[in-house]
């Protein structure tokens, strides 16, 4: 085992994990925001909302990342210039990176995966607290910012956790599409110096600390929520 | 017919005008693929529940690490890894019995990586299926007289199916959608990179990807199918929960 590499390559591998932190970062909270809403509406929403959140979290949770990441990439790039005028728009420099097809890919995948999760922990909350809040004359509204909502995110914890994790292990995709996170520097580090295994066992293990500052992070955040024990 | 629905259906069509027989083999590439791994990481995990649940301290250490370090690292970094490394590995075992050294068949690497990582997940959930078993049964079977073998065959397997199927079920989902990840090392004409070579060969990539996504979905609508059939017969005789 060599790893003289390391003195070398320190400041990509350091840029890396900071692509692949945001990565996670942005598909976690961006997927989040809109998990919620299509959580929501396949337990209270009309059928012209209800069907379509379905049939969505159906489509993402049933295909691989994979090839949802590469539809966005290439299916999207081979619109995107289509359209007139876009090009020279100041969004093109944006849309011309693999960066923002990652995000917008692994951000639709946690929507999908999430707005599952929320759904059950939107049916899971007893119903006699949603009565109860009703009957003081809460409006709607305020029923789901009060008591739905909070109620099942504390329910939905433990799950996203694990989701988290899961979220962190899909992050080295991006790199198939240029994106420079640890996987994409360690690739070009591989192809560099031709150490084959070094890079990776070293990146593995930076993986599994991340792995478990989130896990730490999530019984911090457990302990947070009051509960009678 | 409009130009561009008529367009599309060329490059789908069968034979060589279109890709329609290549996506089809490629699938069925995938379930093979999917389907080899998952039975390997099915023994793999059976094997290594057991050894968890019931053997020395040493060996329980050992499992632990693997279930642990395997679930912690990403499934593409994992393939990679194992990729050359079981190729140099198997090569080097050749090399100190006097032999050359061989190109390690991509079908073989391929699956034997995929059932590793499979491995890990199935042992967890075989091991709380076992453990979620009411302990009055097993009681019961010793109190017969049953030996192990006996009583895993006759016992511990049938009572512990139930509690191991929605696991077991979502992990042959997962394999069938990590089968993708293949396409990265390449080599083999799975449903992937078949897509990834006609996407590049003509310029359709969002209709050939779009096919492709739709493609895994049918298997996994198709599984969901099998497998709730498959629920349905491990509770035969069981009191309905609701």
């Amino acid at each position: 085992m060599v790893w003289d590499w390391l003195f070398t390559y320190w400041p990509q591998l350091l840029y890396g994990l900071w692509i692949t932190l945001v990565l996670l970062f942005l598909s976690m909270t961006l997927g989040m925001m809109l998990a919620v809403p299509i959580g929501l509406v396949q337990v209270t929403g009309p059928w012209w909302l209800k069907y379509p959140a379905r049939g969505f979290c159906t489509f993402i949770r049933g295909t691989p990342l994979l090839i949802q990441l590469w539809l966005m990439y290439y299916g999207l790039g081979q619109i995107f210039p289509m359209i007139p005028g876009l090009r020279h728009s100041f969004l093109w420099p944006v849309l011309r990176e693999g960066f923002f097809y990652a995000v917008l890919a692994f951000t639709l995948s946690t929507a999908g995966y999430e707005g599952e999760v929320m759904r059950g922990a939107f049916l899971g909350v007893p119903r006699g607290e949603l009565e109860a809040a009703r009957a003081i004359g809460m409006s709607p509204w305020q029923v789901l910012r009060r008591v739905w909502l909070p109620r099942a995110l504390r329910q939905v914890l433990p799950t996203l956790n694990g989701e988290t994790i899961l979220q962190l292990k899909s992050t080295p995709l991006a790199y198939t599409v240029t994106v420079m996170d640890l996987m994409g520097a360690t690739s070009m580090i591989r192809q560099d110096t031709y150490r084959i295994y070094e890079p990776l066992i070293f990146i593995a293990v930076i993986y599994m600390v991340i792995t478990f500052i989130i896990t730490k992070g999530f019984a911090w955040a457990e302990r947070q929520v009051p509960v009678k024990r | 017919m409009p130009d561009w629905l008529a367009k599309a259906l060329t490059l789908l069509s069968w034979g060589p005008a279109g890709y329609g027989d290549e996506l089809f083999h490629g699938a069925l590439r995938t379930i093979e693929i999917s389907a080899l791994a998952y039975f390997l990481g099915l023994t793999i995990g059976a094997l290594a529940a057991t050894g968890k649940l019931y053997g020395p301290n040493w060996l329980k250490k050992l499992l632990n690490g693997y279930t642990t370090l395997v679930r912690a690292v990403p499934e593409l970094v994992l393939l990679l890894l194992l990729y050359y490394a079981g190729t140099d590995m198997v090569n080097t075992l050749l090399g100190g019995f006097g032999k050359g050294p061989v190109e390690v068949n991509g079908m073989a690497a391929a699956v034997g990586v995929l059932g590793f990582v499979q491995g890990a997940y199935s042992t967890e959930v075989i091991r709380a299926a076992i453990l979620a078993i009411p302990h009055g049964q097993l009681e019961a079977a010793r109190a017969f007289g049953m030996g192990g073998p006996l009583m895993a065959r006759r016992i511990i397997m049938p009572a512990m199916l139930p509690f191991a199927m929605p696991g077991l079920a979502n992990l042959w989902l997962i394999v069938t959608k990590d089968s993708a990840l293949v396409s990265v090392v390449g080599g083999i004409a799975e449903l992937s990179l078949v897509t990834k070579q006609a996407a590049g060969v003509t310029k359709q990539y969002l209709l050939l990807y779009l096919v492709t996504a739709f493609i895994y979905l049918t298997i996994t609508l198709f599984s969901n199918r099998i497998f709730n059939w498959l629920e349905r017969m491990t509770r035969r005789g069981q009191r309905k929960l609701v």
